[in-house]
């Protein structure tokens, strides 16, 4: 992870109000239809921070309405010049800059976020994720097209139009601004459903649209669950694509339903048991420190968690030993207090799971180095874990853990930690740890995965696609190629009378 | 006509229309030096040169007149900021196109002393500067700001056991050469691509009008570009033109101006190092009008297209070609539209037409004009200077103009609209082809069969269908032919801005 700058860290905001809880559809603030609201929580107290109006299929119905007529041919959006949609999201970027404290605030308390991480990373890339797509909004070509015959042909890209757009909780705002980035720069308009965890920074997020001066219906935010909400969303029939970050088992549902109903064009970013190899020609203190951040990191709760750490024989005890060293500098505790640099995980179910899978460990016979169990009375928390002589036989080598759960594994040849590393039917992330320049593209080559960091990891830049192979996703996001998965490509061809070159 | 919309802004909540932008009064002139490093130099030689207002003949203030030197210390400026380890070059590319972004906000703040300055150095229409120049200004630094860090290479499957792939990388010292026209904008589509793409630049604006290049050294300094990244040295072609021109340590020279000046500027760059060189010169640009076209917004089209900025457009519709059976009316329409054609105080805002830039451009005009009379066109009306006002042109329209007069085949630069006949589409296919200029063409029709027939057999830069002057920052624009080298504007200038590096690594065979 590149470190923040040395910009000053505020302390976060003392009196934090929720101003939004309501459904927001063309620019206005809905009751569910069914009058059910749903609590909010605080993953560090387990409190409820407020209740949030509940969204189900009938609520989805009226923001798909208000979507579709906003994309209608002739209305505000679909006329406005390209440029204009550059403008806009330029402009929502600047609110989200205004509103920085907050949104950290909030983030940090709903997510569990460590607050400076949350005031520095997550509105850092946030923000720039909105500024990187405005730059495209005018950018997005077709072409024309020496085709056979007296025909003039030329293509369009053209928004989808609805898109439904299904936010995780692990990263609420960033999450949110890599849908709506790209959406919004195409011309699409779309309807987000927050994570039921996490629905606070979504709202505070639909507010700003508004102040920046979308037009009703381009953006619309209907809190609620997934079984509810977001089955409506993805087998509405009037909705032509649905994206959707989360767990690979709901994304296969997602796609399924997607297939049922109307075909409508499916982008997924999922789970993963991403791999980092460390050879014994590494700088092994950078490596050490990578590979912590990369499986630590915001309580071990990101899709490319390097959650298979396998290490060259050479230097594996050495590496153990500084990594076991570097997992207990950890000091939990409520995330918005200073000096706390590890929050809770995000709920009962996360914390449940996470904790029988340290307990598979221990059972399936791997060493446990540190860590191993809760955390406190109150709050999900879990102790920063390591295990290492772990096996790939083992649940904690094979299952997403989405913890503070970091698993050391040892490798003797190149060709066997390959094989061992694309073993899996995930296929997000990898990390390649070397000094040589032919390892380095070569491994980089033969790795299975949509990212290969190579003497880095979680080097996320918003211009670079992001995505998986196999069942860590669908599709890309991001970059140029991400923007192209928001649009729909029309060929145009026109008779003429005579064709030249 | 070129977008007209920026008090969009300031609407009124009642409804009626927003109030027009007033220009500056007593407006003064605080930026008159030689910018290096982002600070300001006096001349080596210690000379100044005089700008004038074309509009009242007065004298606005002097200038530092840099020279070689000046230009050989900008050069050495321009490299140290260019070297690797550079703030410049270490600079993510996102947060370039950041700092074009606030170049384009601080020229929104002053957009209106910019306007006042340009009108006072250019005789052009104050709403024009506000709305058509200021307007380009502001989105071509917006647009390209949008495109720094989107600037990609390739990895290639190349043969063998190799992995491939090409970096988009700056060029590096680029020097810009400025018309009078539109000095500012003109200056914004060199400046923007080259900063995009990670060049640092030296500038040499026009000497007949320095004054807004100066300004706007003083707001890439406010911004925070690093120093050394842009230096501008007012002066003459002659020397510092010819200087960057022949700067052996110049990479990359972008000139806009005559096809004449712009063939002295691609010899001295061969000549000297070979540096990349793009230009956009004069035109002579046919302007089709079929019998089916809707006549009144032909009418209207090709007059803005003629007679816009005083005639001082390199896409100046100069020579108008009407269909037999409409060309009667055709005329008789554009002779009454120039007839009503505002000329005066450029202040006033009800002018649409100020003085030419200088004495050189209206003796030429009127010498063409009198060609005109002499080879046997028909003078509609005008034809002469304003009487008793300086550099004033009157709107003036020949008909019966045949292809081998003059005001036919030479550039004139002024408010002065040759209308010729024609009686079929091949015929003038060839016609509006037979020049050695290439920059841009109209063609007013509602078939759909000759439109896409014309636009594809045009040889022109650029062919407008039942408009004129309709410019975009996301479209390219550039010459065919002697009208110019490569292309401005949309993401075909990122190619002139940039030098492709492929790099080529071997992989031990004896790998896996």
């Amino acid at each position: 992870m590149s470190s923040p700058a040395q910009t000053e860290i505020p302390t976060p905001l003392g009196d934090l109000k929720i101003q939004y809880t309501k459904i927001f559809i063309n620019n206005e603030w809905h009751d569910s239809v069914s009058g059910k609201k749903f609590p909010v929580f605080n993953p560090a107290t387990e409190e409820i921070i407020c209740h949030v109006e509940e969204g189900d299929k009938a609520d989805v119905d009226k923001a798909v309405k208000a979507a579709r007529q906003a994309f209608q041919i002739g209305s505000t959006w679909r006329t406005m010049d390209a440029s204009e949609r550059g403008l806009l999201l330029n402009k929502l970027a600047d609110l989200m800059e205004r509103d920085r404290l907050l949104l950290a605030t909030m983030e940090s308390m709903n997510a569990g976020k460590v607050f400076p991480q949350a005031y520095m990373m997550d509105l850092d890339i946030s923000i720039k994720t909105l500024k990187y797509c405005a730059g495209w909004a005018d950018k997005i070509h077709g072409q024309t097209i020496p085709s056979d015959g007296d025909i003039f042909t030329y293509t369009r890209r053209e928004p989808i139009g609805v898109c439904g757009q299904i936010i995780p909780w692990n990263g609420p705002l960033i999450m949110l601004t890599w849908k709506i980035g790209p959406a919004l720069a195409c011309g699409n308009t779309v309807i987000v459903k927050p994570a039921e965890q996490t629905p606070l920074t979504a709202l505070h997020m639909a507010s700003l649209v508004k102040e920046a001066g979308f037009p009703p219906g381009v953006v619309n935010v209907v809190p609620g669950y997934g079984p509810t909400a977001g089955a409506a969303i993805s087998s509405h029939m009037d909705i032509d694509k649905v994206a959707f970050t989360g767990s690979t088992e709901v994304g296969k549902l997602i796609k399924e339903a997607a297939g049922k109903s109307n075909l409508k064009r499916v982008t997924l970013e999922l789970g993963g048991k991403s791999p980092c190899i460390v050879f014994a020609d590494a700088d092994l203190d950078n490596a050490v420190e990578f590979a912590h951040q990369g499986v630590f990191f915001h309580q071990g709760q990101i899709c490319i968690a390097a959650s298979r750490l396998f290490v060259e024989e050479s230097i594996y005890d050495e590496f153990v030993k500084r990594s076991v060293e570097r997992a207990k500098k950890y000091v939990l505790g409520n995330p918005l207090n200073a000096g706390i640099n590890q929050g809770p995980q995000i709920d009962k179910e996360q914390h449940t799971k996470i904790l029988d899978l340290i307990e598979s460990g221990k059972k399936e016979g791997a060493k446990l180095e540190c860590g191993g169990g809760r955390w406190g009375n109150k709050g999900f928390f879990v102790q920063p874990t390591v295990f290492s002589n772990v096996t790939d036989e083992m649940r904690i080598a094979k299952e997403e853990i989405f913890g503070p759960v970091q698993q050391i594994m040892k490798f003797k040849c190149i060709d066997d930690v390959i094989k061992r590393a694309n073993n899996t039917s995930y296929g997000l992330a990898a990390g390649v740890f070397t000094k040589d320049l032919d390892k380095a593209l070569t491994v980089s080559s033969a790795l299975q995965a949509g990212v290969v960091w190579v003497n880095c990891y979680l080097a996320m830049a918003v211009q670079c696609p992001f995505g998986g192979f196999k069942m860590s996703g669908n599709g890309r996001e991001l970059g140029e190629h991400g923007i192209y998965e928001y649009t729909e490509l029309k060929t145009v061809a026109m008779k003429i009378s005579q064709k030249n070159s | 006509m070129a977008t007209i919309n920026g008090a969009v802004e300031n609407g009124q909540p009642d409804g009626k229309p927003p109030a027009l932008p007033r220009p500056i009064r007593n407006l003064e002139v605080k930026f008159t030096k030689i910018f290096i490093n982002n600070d300001w130099h006096e001349s080596k030689s210690g000379k100044k040169f005089a700008t004038y207002n074309p509009s009242t003949l007065e004298k606005i203030c002097e200038v530092e007149e840099g020279d070689k030197p000046d230009v050989d210390k900008a050069v050495e400026a321009a490299q140290a900021a260019f070297q690797r380890d550079s703030p410049w070059r270490q600079l993510d590319a996102l947060r370039r196109g950041q700092l074009l972004h606030q170049l384009a906000d601080l020229l929104e703040r002053d957009r209106a002393i910019l306007a006042t300055l340009e009108t006072m150095d250019t005789g052009k229409p104050f709403l024009h500067a506000f709305f058509v120049d200021l307007e380009g200004c502001i989105k071509t630094f917006r647009y390209f700001a949008g495109w720094a860090d989107k600037i990609q290479g390739r990895t290639i499957p190349t043969d063998n056991n190799v992995v491939c792939f090409t970096r988009h990388e700056p060029i590096g010292v680029c020097g810009a050469i400025t018309p009078w026209n539109f000095p500012l904008l003109m200056l914004a589509w060199k400046l923007a691509p080259a900063l995009c793409c990670g060049n640092t630049v030296v500038l040499k604006p026009a000497e007949q009008t320095p004054l807004t290049a100066l300004y706007l050294g003083s707001l890439i300094k406010e911004v925070g570009f690093p120093p050394g990244v842009v230096n501008i040295v007012p002066g003459f072609g002659p020397t510092v033109g010819a200087a960057i021109s022949s700067h052996p340590q110049i990479n990359k020279i972008a000139f806009t101006g005559s096809t004449e000046v712009g063939k002295l500027v691609k010899e001295a760059a061969s000549r000297s190092n070979l540096k990349r060189v793009t230009l956009e010169l004069g035109g002579k640009n046919p302007c089709i009008v079929c019998a089916d076209a809707d006549l009144d917004l032909a009418v209207e089209c090709a007059h803005q297209g003629v007679f816009f900025n005083q005639g001082q457009c390199c896409t100046a519709a100069s020579r108008v070609f009407v269909e037999e059976q409409v060309y009667g009316e055709f005329v008789r329409r554009s002779v009454e539209y120039a007839k009503k054609r505002p000329v005066g105080d450029p202040f006033d805002a009800k002018t649409e037409q100020g003085p030419q830039i200088d004495q050189k451009q209206f003796d030429k005009i009127l010498e063409l004009i009198e060609s005109g009379k002499k080879e046997g066109a028909k003078l509609e009306c005008g034809g002469s200077a304003m009487e008793d006002r300086g550099l004033f042109i009157k709107p003036t329209v020949f008909s019966d103009v045949t292809d081998n007069m003059r005001i036919a085949k030479e550039e004139i630069f002024g408010p002065v609209q040759p209308i010729l006949k024609f009686k079929n589409l091949e015929e003038v296919i060839k016609r509006a082809n037979s020049t050695d200029y290439g920059l841009t063409a109209a063609v007013f029709t509602k078939n759909l069969d000759k439109a896409l027939k014309l636009a594809s057999a045009l040889e022109s830069g650029t062919v407008w269908i039942n408009c004129y002057n309709a410019f975009y920052t996301q479209a390219p624009f550039g010459g065919f032919k002697m009208s110019g080298n490569g292309r401005e504007l949309g993401e075909y200038a990122l190619a002139e801005y940039t030098e492709v590096k492929t790099v080529t690594i071997k992989l031990n065979d004896k790998n896996p």
